[in-house]
């Protein structure tokens, strides 16, 4: 009898983990660094940067992986072998890339950069970083595939407060 | 590459049989699915008996699927599913039933996301025990 208390328990958990995945996943979220400072600031430069570059830009890193960054914006791609939802992820994003000029689409084999997805905070794949132009991050997804359509909207968003600064980034 | 339906339902398939082993506590039968984990992570999930039972019974009357899978991380997936399985198996057998309860109530949870939600648990974690457990300055 306990078994069956217990079955319906986890019948219970399981449903509840399911629906706020289902919520959560593949939505952006503003970069963790700049939560804090997000309301008053749109330059969070006291916050921790993840980055080397200045103010926490990830043009080195982006660099690192064999990529440059986006003029206008950059979308950086933790991917594995062991993730589904990464291949179609992986179709989105450089469909975004190819209709938006400016915006990349870089990808990186998490597994092969254990150090740098450490540094990031990045704990499931797909994870999704949107990077402005200067390489900082300003969004975030994971978990699943973002609809085409976030990406669009959440790279208006982050072009529109601050004028583009041209050819500032140090990713040589 | 993997029919994603017949892999829904085998993730179907899983979760009543793990639901039963919850209800019931019976370690043979969850040494049973542990077999058919096995015979998934070995062989493919191509083999996997539960597909073998969709292909040959649902397949003919479903037609082509619109797309297909990798097989990567559903094999990944019954990789932790075989784990799960002997851990529970073993705790139900020798007596220990709280562990063979938490063992089972795991694989049951990814199982049952994988079949209602279509969310593959293992392929999610599987980065998060890579960066935590291995050293990891290779690039």
């Amino acid at each position: 009898m306990t078994g069956v208390w217990v079955l319906l328990g986890v019948v219970l958990l399981s449903v509840a983990v399911g629906v706020v995945l289902r919520l959560r996943d593949g939505r952006f979220r503003p970069a963790r660094h700049h939560q804090s400072a997000r309301e008053d600031a749109v330059d969070a430069t006291a916050a921790i940067p993840y980055g080397s570059g200045p103010d926490g830009g990830l043009g080195a890193e982006v660099a690192e992986v064999g990529a440059a960054l986006g003029e206008r914006a950059t979308l950086l791609q933790f991917s594995t072998a062991f993730c589904a939802p990464c291949r179609t992820t992986r179709r989105v994003l450089a469909g975004v890339a190819e209709m938006v000029p400016g915006v990349r689409h870089v990808e990186v084999d998490a597994e092969a950069h254990l150090e740098l997805v450490r540094r990031l905070g990045v704990r499931r794949t797909p994870t999704v970083l949107i990077l402005d132009a200067d390489g900082r991050e300003v969004r975030r997804a994971s978990g699943a595939p973002p609809t085409r359509d976030a990406v669009f909207a959440t790279l208006d968003e982050i072009a529109t407060p601050r004028q583009m600064r041209a050819d500032d980034d140090s990713s040589g | 590459m993997v029919d994603p339906r017949g892999l829904r339902f085998t993730a179907a398939v899983t979760t009543v049989v793990l639901a039963i082993v919850l209800a019931t506590g019976s370690g043979w039968l969850l040494l049973g699915q542990t077999v058919v984990f096995a015979v998934a992570a070995v062989a493919g999930v191509r083999y996997a008996p539960y597909g073998l039972v969709f292909r040959s019974l649902i397949r003919p009357w479903l037609g082509p699927p619109a797309t297909m899978e990798d097989a990567a991380p559903p094999r990944f997936a019954q990789v932790v599913g075989l784990l799960c399985g002997a851990v529970g198996a073993a705790g139900y057998l020798c007596g220990a039933w709280v562990v063979g309860c938490v063992a089972v109530a795991l694989a049951f949870v990814a199982a049952f996301l994988n079949a209602a939600f279509e969310f593959c648990l293992g392929c999610q974690l599987y980065l998060f025990f890579r960066s935590t457990t291995a050293k990891g300055v290779s690039s």
